[in-house]
């Protein structure tokens, strides 16, 4: 009786608040998870921010399976959320089917494309092959094989935009680099196959790879561990993973998801839709990661060549060419 | 392709075909006793946390290994709960355990460790380090046997050397013993076991237990010898794989291995397309290698090479006659 009290007051409770917080916004997760440890958990962060400082509340949803995607979309704008923020390329399609149905709520989407964006909707997407770029040239100055390697998730346009920037900055650096670069699979199952990453670095090292850049949500926490087991480095990316092995892990390839979040989210209703926004290097969108956990792996010349890099690409002296352009990357074949 | 590289493909190959060899003999034990198991997956995967989990929590890889197996095991007399004592369908059964512990495993893991569905990293005794065979550093400089002696056969873990010697085991418990014998009979003909007066339903748990328990030990390799800790989804559909390789074999032990040890060579190459390249002179897609070893599941079930007959009694549930 007590635990049927509980489940009632419960419904009710939530019934009010769903019905008092109209204008709350919602977050949707990709199918990697919500703590990939990567790409979602920077979302998540992002929004824990937000409610944090405002002392407000979110709707939140993890994706088990690709059919789910419309269904979540339409849920969260029928009980009034507002913005509803997707994080994933793979809504776009769904996003703009939906968007046109709730004219009045305001849709995000991080990461997509899509050709023509509906009135309601603002997408984000970001600078990856700056920061990748960034890190390219650490990993070729921290090579001593002169080989590294590039090891993505699914094989999408978006992981080659990674890798094609990770090719020239390292080209940059050193014009004769050889760059192993493998994707680990063409089913979302790539983003959670940690022990198909292992084998994938082990067979990178077997080439002379001693620096490998993971691109690939959490098969990436495979790679990172077979990297710091063979005693080799690692390049983290979205997050800082700097922390997962110290030491061990050269840096990260930040990807600010939680800064596009906190700031939609802080927007509110106010979102500027109807536009995509582009975060790049000069926004703070992306960047490396420097921290105590890896301050012995990066010494001064390396600091300064990074930032020198950083200042010329925001002030438009250094192209960093982009893989989606012309559907082909200069620096790589993949 | 010199010789340290295709060293290190077999390397490769032995890692990646382990998990399968072990979830291929566990799933020849039950479905030679008639009683289908998709499963195995499911079975692999609550077993891979599981015994991540008590590993993270304990600090002994041998505990989490006894984890794993017990989940595995738990789940096994779930399906023989389904499908030998109620009858049920057992593709259905198979299926539920799937979900199951898909579900299971992050659910629990995000109440145990709040990493969101993964275990801790695991570190010294809570994993199973590789194991250097006597001898191997001193044969090390000896030109071919050396190499092969010390880089292909010494150094994994002891869950690969007792997945090795679990072929030999099977055939000689499925072919050599009593117990075997009748195992292979339930699966055929149980209403003739039956009339021999030995139990259908308690050679069919028992053919369910061993599948467990080797589901178990697949599930730890791939948590804590392979891997450093869970990842929800870590089993990658390696069961199905497993399952591809079991009809591939013909339900076989030393064809399983050979199956899995093939499929695991493909997986191999898939992380090698400059070997690929370098060998046959073309570029090859490393989808296509992905793919193969379930395009020549379908060619040998559409009946091109051989004939792949199950167990006669597969999937039939055991009804006495009265």
């Amino acid at each position: 009786m007590t635990l049927m009290q509980k489940f009632l007051g419960a419904t009710a409770a939530f019934a009010l608040s769903a019905g008092a917080a109209m204008a709350e916004p919602a977050l949707i997760f990709d199918l990697g998870g919500k703590f990939d440890k990567s790409f979602n958990e920077a979302a998540f962060n992002g929004a824990q921010r937000w409610a944090d400082e405002t002392g407000g509340t979110f709707r939140e949803i993890e994706l088990q399976s690709e059919a789910q995607r419309e269904q979540a979309l339409r849920r969260f704008a029928e009980a009034g959320a507002n913005p509803i923020i997707t994080t994933g390329f793979a809504f776009a399609t769904p996003v703009e089917a939906v968007a046109g149905d709730y004219p009045d709520t305001k849709f995000v989407n991080i990461d997509g494309w899509m050709p023509e964006i509906p009135a309601n909707v603002q997408m984000i997407s970001f600078q990856e092959h700056q920061g990748s770029y960034l890190v390219g040239m650490m990993a070729a100055m921290a090579s001593k094989s002169g080989t590294i390697g590039f090891i993505g998730g699914m094989d999408i346009p978006l992981i080659r935009h990674f890798g094609c920037g990770y090719a020239q900055g390292a080209k940059a650096v050193n014009p004769d680099i050889n760059i192993v670069a493998n994707m680990t699979g063409t089913t979302p199952s790539a983003w959670n196959d940690p022990v198909k990453g292992s084998e994938l670095t082990k067979a990178q090292i077997s080439q002379g790879a001693d620096v490998v850049y993971a691109a690939a949500g959490g098969t990436g926490v495979g790679v990172l561990q077979t990297a710091a087991d063979e005693n080799i480095l690692s390049i983290g990316v979205d997050s800082n993973q700097n922390h997962l092995h110290p030491g061990k892990v050269l840096t990260s390839m930040l990807k600010r998801v939680d800064v596009a979040v906190y700031n939609s989210m802080k927007s509110g209703n106010d979102i500027a839709t109807g536009t995509s926004v582009v975060l790049g290097l000069a926004e703070d969108g992306v960047g490396v990661a420097m921290d105590e956990n890896n301050a012995a792996l990066v010494d001064a010349t390396m600091k300064q060549a990074v930032e020198d890099a950083r200042a010329k690409i925001i002030s438009g002296d250094l192209e960093v060419a982009s893989y989606y352009a012309t559907d082909s990357c200069p620096a790589l074949d993949f | 392709m010199d010789f340290m590289t295709l060293i290190q493909l077999l390397d490769s190959t032995i890692r990646l075909a382990t998990p399968l060899l072990l979830a291929c003999l566990a799933g020849l034990f039950s479905e030679r006793a008639g009683i289908f198991d998709i499963g195995l997956e499911g079975k692999m995967l609550a077993a891979a946390f599981f015994s991540a989990a008590i590993a993270a929590l304990s600090g002994s890889v041998w505990l989490g290994l006894l984890a794993g197996i017990g989940a595995s095991l738990l789940l096994s007399a779930l399906h023989g709960l389904a499908s030998i004592t109620f009858r049920g369908n057992q593709l259905i059964s198979g299926v539920a355990i799937n979900f199951l512990a898909a579900g299971m495993t992050v659910l629990i893991a995000q109440d145990w460790f709040r990493q969101g569905g993964r275990t801790p990293s695991l570190s010294g005794n809570a994993r199973f380090e590789p194991i250097t065979l006597p001898g191997a550093d001193q044969l090390a400089q000896v030109p071919v046997i050396g190499p092969l002696y010390a880089e292909l056969i010494s150094g994994h873990s002891i869950l690969v050397y007792m997945a090795f010697a679990a072929v030999p085991l099977t055939w000689w418990v499925l072919y050599r013993t009593r117990f075997g014998l009748r195992l292979r009979a339930v699966g055929e003909n149980p209403a003739a076991v039956d009339t021999a007066g030995v139990s259908v339903i308690a050679l069919r748990y028992a053919a369910v237990a061993i599948c467990g328990l080797l589901c178990g030990i697949a599930g730890a390799y791939l948590s804590t010898a392979l891997q450093a800790g869970f990842v929800k989804d870590m089993s990658a559909g390696r069961g199905f794989i497993a399952l591809a390789a079991l009809i591939f074999a013909k339900w076989r032990p030393w064809h399983a291995l050979y199956a899995t040890l093939l499929f695991g060579l493909f997986g191999a190459l898939e992380t090698r397309p400059d070997v690929i390249t370098a060998v046959i002179g073309m570029k090859v897609q490393g989808q296509l290698l992905g793919a193969l070893p379930y395009i020549m599941t379908v060619i040998i079930l559409a009946g091109f090479v051989g004939k792949a007959i199950p167990p006669r009694a597969g999937g039939l549930p055991y009804v006495k006659e009265r």
